[in-house]
């Protein structure tokens, strides 16, 4: 095993020296990208994504909540990830670990700054009773770039998302209204890795395992940043930074043509 | 008012639409994708291999260890609180119970065989889903099985006895009985058996026939996934 992976480091390390992947893919370029909508009738909104093997599916649950103190005329939102141990042979069972912590804040940052939704609209009585919109995010099969690929699932099931009814009391999801969450920007996120001097896009496992640094870029439709994160103990330059930054928004933009 | 029409139009010893797949979660050492109705089960084999911490291991046999876990938005009515409760401690141990007379564990010592079973979508039946999908991961997994597991609930509602119950006709107004059971096809055994609700034994007899009898064309099911998966020649590795 310790032996077929330094092999396989190898391999990987070489290939990226003539510019290529060990998969025989660009640097800059993404396995095949799908994105299939309303694939489970019991949450209000979900997505599968699927980047190359690697699959995830969203679902969003809409539950009456009281609002925040500070935000009284606001809906919430909430952003899980599990990284179930059926997609992985590495995850294990128990309480998210960092991965997956990170992994759902990166998420949530994107679309809560990116002020994807629109809050004010899920008001129902202020200061007292708003929608809340809790995003669940799962691992299916691992195989590298969770980053983008649950943020593309993510905001994919927001965007089908439906109002359950409510009459004051009780919301009832058997019944729903007529009306979408309003989600008024699709950002999307591209995750940046430096192995090496070599930047690229869109890792598998393998590739990951090799990683000096990431940076993940969300942006929104119209090319601004919403948030970032840099991942990796390995320093960038700021001539890197701007490299990548560049690179995550144009590979954004070709991303989000899959919603 | 009787029952006299089931609420989903279906006959009284018809189970729903099923659909099952091999091999679908290429990560794992074998896996599958088991949907009746409306309920999706996915499961996913991975070992044997080694188990920590290590004095759980046994030198005479391995252990199967089953984690069956509802997806947070499986459910049509509130969010499931992700991490576990009582009930999906108590499924994952009966499941355990019903798919290891088929395993003979004492071929792996010291290891652990971990089957996930997972839900994305709900309407009653999940732990019989759960391990019709969890025998087609085993044996895609390669784990050497005496039998396969098929399972099914059968019932009782109202005066009607009935096989594979949705959500509808367990919250029925009336009497019911919801009667989860796994059945070892080559011998007929049963493997899991539970009950809750109102039924005479009479009726319970015949509810568990009739899950036998479901059970068999449940198995043909199983088996033809397995054989799909290998002739369109979509093999791991």
């Amino acid at each position: 095993m310790v032996i077929s992976m330094s092999n396989g480091k190898r391999h990987i390390m070489e290939s990226l020296n003539i510019n290529m992947r060990y998969d025989g893919r660009k640097l800059e370029e993404y396995r095949p990208v799908s994105v299939e909508y309303n694939v489970v009738n019991s949450a209000e909104g979900s997505a599968r994504v699927k980047i190359g093997g690697t699959e995830v599916i969203a679902g969003i649950k809409m539950s009456m909540d009281k609002p925040f103190s500070d935000t009284p005329d606001e809906g919430t939102l909430m952003v899980g990830v599990e990284l179930l141990p059926m997609s992985n042979p590495e995850f294990e069972l128990g309480p998210p670990g960092i991965q997956a912590v990170e992994l759902a804040r990166v998420v949530d940052r994107g679309i809560r700054e990116a002020k994807a939704i629109d809050v004010k609209k899920m008001v129902v009585v202020a200061g007292e009773k708003v929608w809340g919109v809790s995003v669940d995010i799962v691992s299916i099969n691992d195989e590298g770039n969770l980053f983008d690929a649950c943020a593309l699932a993510a905001i994919a099931a927001l965007k089908v998302t439906r109002f359950p009814s409510y009459d004051g009391k009780k919301v009832d999801y058997d019944n729903y209204t007529d009306e979408k969450l309003h989600v008024v920007k699709t950002p999307v996120s591209v995750t940046v890795v430096k192995i090496g001097d070599k930047l690229l896009v869109d890792p598998t496992t393998e590739e990951e395992l090799m990683i000096d640094a990431r940076l993940t870029v969300a942006t929104d439709e119209k090319g601004e940043i919403c948030a970032m994160q840099k991942g990796g103990a390995t320093p960038l330059t700021l001539a890197e930074v701007d490299r990548m930054m560049q690179l995550a928004v144009a590979k954004c933009n070709e991303l989000r043509k899959h919603l | 008012m009787t029952y006299s029409k089931r609420f989903d139009g279906r006959k009284w010893d018809e189970m729903r639409p099923i659909e099952a797949k091999a091999g679908v979660i290429k990560r794992a050492d074998g896996s599958a994708y088991f949907k009746i109705g409306d309920t999706i089960a996915y499961a996913a084999v991975y070992g044997p291999r080694n188990l920590y911490p290590k004095f759980l291991q046994d030198p005479e046999k391995g252990i199967l260890r089953i984690n069956y876990n509802m997806m947070p938005f499986s459910g049509s009515g509130d969010r499931v609180r992700p991490g576990g409760n009582r009930r999906s401690k108590e499924i994952s141990m009966v499941i355990q119970n019903a798919l290891q007379p088929v395993v003979d564990l004492a071929e792996f010592p010291n290891s652990v065989i971990d089957v996930f079973i997972e839900l994305p979508q709900t309407d009653a039946g999940t732990r019989c889903a759960g391990i019709c999908a969890a025998s087609i991961a085993l044996a895609d997994a390669g784990i050497s099985m005496k039998d396969m597991v098929a399972a099914i609930s059968a019932g009782r509602v109202d005066d009607k006895i009935v096989v594979d119950l949705n959500y509808d006709e367990e919250a029925y107004d009336g009497p019911v009985a919801d009667i989860p059971v796994a059945v070892m096809p080559r011998t007929g055994q049963i493997s899991l058996l539970q009950m809750d609700g109102e039924i005479d034994k009479e009726s319970l007899l015949k509810a568990l026939q009739m899950a036998q009898k479901a059970c068999q064309q449940i198995n043909a099911i199983q088996r033809k996934a397995l054989k799909d998966k290998y002739h369109n020649g979509d093999i791991n590795e």
